[in-house]
């Protein structure tokens, strides 16, 4: 017997395997197909309930669709459903080359609006990270693959780097808002 | 004039009437009213053929009301019982008005509710009332074109609009007796408009200039489905602000004080309007106050000079652009078009600088004004349920960040800006002090990180925490966004189940109780008993219920149900059937009630059933059990 099942995996409701490296296409494609299925606005003339049960569907599909789609939030969700405590892991120590890394990073920016074309001086920074980001990707994909436990640690530390840097490329976009 | 009907495969098999519903462009300046007739969509004209409805209410007083050309024509002679503009108000605190840019200069009344309530001859009107004779007055007109009831409406929004904005919206239309489909944010509904004819592919930008706000939205149209991708804009600048700063250029030069007469400045402003407007063909307007008012002063206003004193406004509305292009993360060179909505972008100014920023030429085939209207009633069509193929469906985002007050005055955001809605989202919390047995949730809407910089939506608590120590408590609290954009929360202790929820209502919009009694109050109900409309509205639900029931028993009781859940269902229905033949208002409600509890697990059953038939086909094996 079919129940509710809100708690189901995000993966099986979209009919994807459970693998970090994820069919964008598809994903999209099936997003769409069962936001037209279960959106609220199929239900505009329905019962108050039927109503109610539309809208906690689709809230949950657009969550779906957000935390699949994003390389972070992905990650971090595989790793739940890994078994991984995130909340057990969060003092271990982050690699001080790393962290000096995100220290010069930041250095920089900070004399970025000294210089004589910030925008142009971000944009080379925010390239910097997106092809450091894409690496992480790349490495997160390949640790998933090797599924065992050291293997997720790893990845968790990676998730962290990822972390960082998408709230240094936040700030950058902030900086981009105010110089332009 | 009943259409013949053909119902959705899988639907209910019994034809239904074509059910009449309409779009309503609840405009700050004007506001209009649209339906699709014989497969077009189109605005409905008053009985002078004037499709649009200036926004503005006067009260004569005796419950006596004009609203329209009339009363904004009443406005110079009688300018405090004369409101317009007051969708600026939706919403909004007596705080946020004295903060609004431009004047708005009514009496306000101090009044034990903290909605703020304009001084009329009339008695004291809140901006919901005043909405709401607005809307009155189009209902009126839409049921005297079509000839029956309204079955719904779509009622547009400016994206940017708050929750505390929305609800003001809804609660409008609740009052001028209108059943709300969706309320639609203004943008989605232009995109709509357009994507009527031109089922274009893309990605596309909606510039919506209107009399009192400014909105940009992004939006991606993929194979039937409307993504809003990033949304902006800002909520206190408009059409208006440009005649206004032509209104002070004028005064400037015409030696007229900023602080002189009410009537003088509307007409000022009136001219200013009008200047504007000739412009728009013309290089330059001669502009002359005539003697009626006590002046008389003659000059031209040049378009270069018209550029100069509109470019800093235009200026402000790139902002906005250039934050959502990058929420959105899509550069200038992808956008197709760029769609013109509000009267004001028909300023030839306002439409280069925006080719200008997009490096495109925007769209103005359909007339800016009635846009809105036009998308609001295609998608009206299609709620009610008229149209149930090839249709777009609309995905809409929150236009704001949602959280809740933190230790030290913080705010900790649990729905980002720009997620697309419906959305729900929990986080836990916990206690501060050992023993802690209350937790004040305070809600607050905006991006800032302090408390005192956001917008309070509400505030309530939750009671009856097993004392603990400091943070062993687990507070899950839940935020749930439905697709009008309104919020609801709910707080939740974890380890003892104590529960606590708030269909936010914002601590200075109007109680369910006032908007009970105006409704009571309200013309149109005072000849009703109103215990006879709550029987009577209470059987139309029990109805619905028992219609919806049936339907789907039809359809999916023998698969998805055993026979004793099929038994137990079978014998409610019969009882609720049975009860709302009789006139026991509270008997009809409960049984409508315990029904809808007990039918709740098998409405679940069938949606998660449509979900699996929609993946159906991809990967088939991954959902066998």
């Amino acid at each position: 017997m079919i129940t509710v099942n809100l708690t189901e995996n995000f993966f099986t409701l979209f009919g994807l395997p459970e693998c970090y490296e994820i069919d964008f296409v598809a994903l999209a494609e099936r997003f769409r197909k069962l936001q037209h299925t279960v959106h609220p606005d199929k239900f505009a003339n329905a019962t108050d309930l039927d109503r109610r049960l539309s809208v906690q569907q689709s809230a949950r599909i657009n969550e779906a669709y957000q935390t699949l789609k994003n390389p972070l939030l992905r990650a971090r969700y595989m790793l739940e459903l890994k078994g991984f405590d995130m909340a057990d892991d969060t003092d271990s120590a982050m690699d001080s080359e790393f962290l000096m890394e995100q220290m010069q990073l930041r250095e920089r920016l900070e004399q970025i609006k000294y210089s004589a074309d910030p925008i142009n001086q971000l944009n080379i920074v925010n390239h910097e990270i997106d092809a450091a980001l894409n690496e992480l990707i790349t490495k997160i994909t390949d640790l998933f693959n090797l599924a065992n436990k050291d293997a997720l640690r790893v990845v968790y530390d990676y998730v962290r780097r990822m972390q960082f840097m998408m709230k240094l490329r936040q700030e950058i976009q902030m900086l981009d808002e105010e110089y332009s | 004039m009943a259409l013949l009907q053909i119902s959705e495969p899988g639907e209910a098999t019994a034809p239904h009437q074509y059910r009449l519903a309409v779009g309503i462009d609840l405009g700050t300046t004007n506001s209009l009213v649209a339906t699709v007739r014989n497969g077009k969509a189109e605005t409905l004209p008053d009985n002078n053929g004037q499709a649009i409805l200036p926004s503005v209410v006067q009260y004569l007083g005796d419950n006596k009301l004009v609203v329209g050309e009339a009363a904004k024509n009443a406005a110079v002679d009688d300018p405090y019982n004369t409101i317009g503009s007051v969708k600026r108000l939706m919403g909004r605190s007596m705080a946020d008005i004295k903060k609004l840019s431009g004047a708005i200069k009514y009496d306000f009344v101090d009044t034990e509710s903290n909605v703020p309530r304009i001084k009329t001859r009339g008695g004291a009107v809140s901006a919901v009332e005043v909405s709401a004779a607005i809307l009155t007055q189009l209902k009126r007109r839409a049921e005297q074109a079509l000839g029956d009831e309204l079955s719904g409406v779509v009622i547009t929004v400016p994206a940017y609009f708050d929750d505390a904005q929305r609800q003001a919206s809804k609660d409008a239309a609740k009052l001028a007796g209108l059943k709300v489909l969706r309320l639609l944010n203004e943008p989605t509904a232009a995109a709509v408009a357009y994507g009527l004819d031109n089922k274009a592919e893309g990605i596309h930008v909606v510039y919506d200039l209107g009399g009192g706000t400014f909105d940009i939205s992004i939006l991606r149209l993929n194979r039937g489905v409307f993504e809003v991708m990033a949304t902006a804009g800002n909520s206190a600048l408009g059409g208006d602000d440009f005649d206004q700063v032509i209104a002070q250029w004028i005064m400037q030069q015409a030696g007229i004080a900023d602080n002189s007469n009410q009537s003088l400045i509307r007409y000022v402003s009136q001219q200013a309007c009008a200047a504007k407007e000739v412009l728009s063909q013309s290089e330059q307007v001669e502009i002359v106050l005539d003697g009626a008012m006590g002046l008389s002063w003659h000059g031209v206003l040049s378009r270069s000079k018209l550029n100069e004193l509109l470019d800093p406004l235009i200026k402000k509305t790139l902002i906005p652009c250039r934050r959502a292009l990058r929420d959105a993360e899509v550069t200038q060179a992808e956008i197709e078009d760029v769609i013109m909505v509000g009267g004001s972008t028909r300023m030839l100014r306002v439409r280069e600088r925006v080719a200008e920023f997009f490096q495109c030429e925007p769209l103005v085939a359909i007339d800016p004004d009635k846009v809105v209207a036009i998308g609001a009633a295609v998608q009206a069509h299609t709620l009610v349920g008229n149209k149930s193929d090839d249709e777009i469906l609309l995905l809409d985002v929150i236009p704001l960040s949602l959280g809740i007050e933190t230790m030290g005055g913080l705010v900790e955001k649990v729905i980002y800006r720009n997620t697309t809605i419906p959305a729900a989202k929990a986080q836990d919390f916990t206690t501060f002090k050992d023993g802690q047995t209350a937790m004040s949730i305070h809600v607050l809407q905006g991006e800032r990180e302090l408390v005192s910089d956001n917008r309070s939506l509400a505030r309530f608590e939750l009671r009856g925490i097993p004392p603990m120590v400091a943070g062993a408590a687990r507070i899950r609290v839940t935020f749930q966004v439905d697709a009008d954009g309104l919020l609801s929360v709910t707080a939740r202790e974890q380890t003892s189940g104590v529960e606590s929820s708030v269909q936010v209502k914002p601590s200075y919009g109007l109680e369910d109780a006032e908007i009970a009694q105006m409704l009571t109050d309200s013309l149109s109900h005072a000849a009703q008993d109103v215990a006879a409309r709550n029987l009577c509205e209470q059987k139309v639900a029990a109805e619905r219920v028992v219609l919806a029931l049936q339907s789907a028993l039809k359809a999916d009781g023998d698969r998805l149900l055993s026979a004793a859940e099929r038994k137990n269902l079978d014998a409610g229905l019969r009882h609720l059937q049975e009860v709302a033949q009789g006139n026991d208002h509270a008997a009809i409600k409960l049984a409508t009630e315990r029904l809808n509890e007990s039918s709740t697990e098998f409405a679940a059953r069938r949606m998660n059933d449509s979900i699996r038939s929609a993946m159906a086909g991809h990967n088939v094996d991954e959902f066998s059990e």
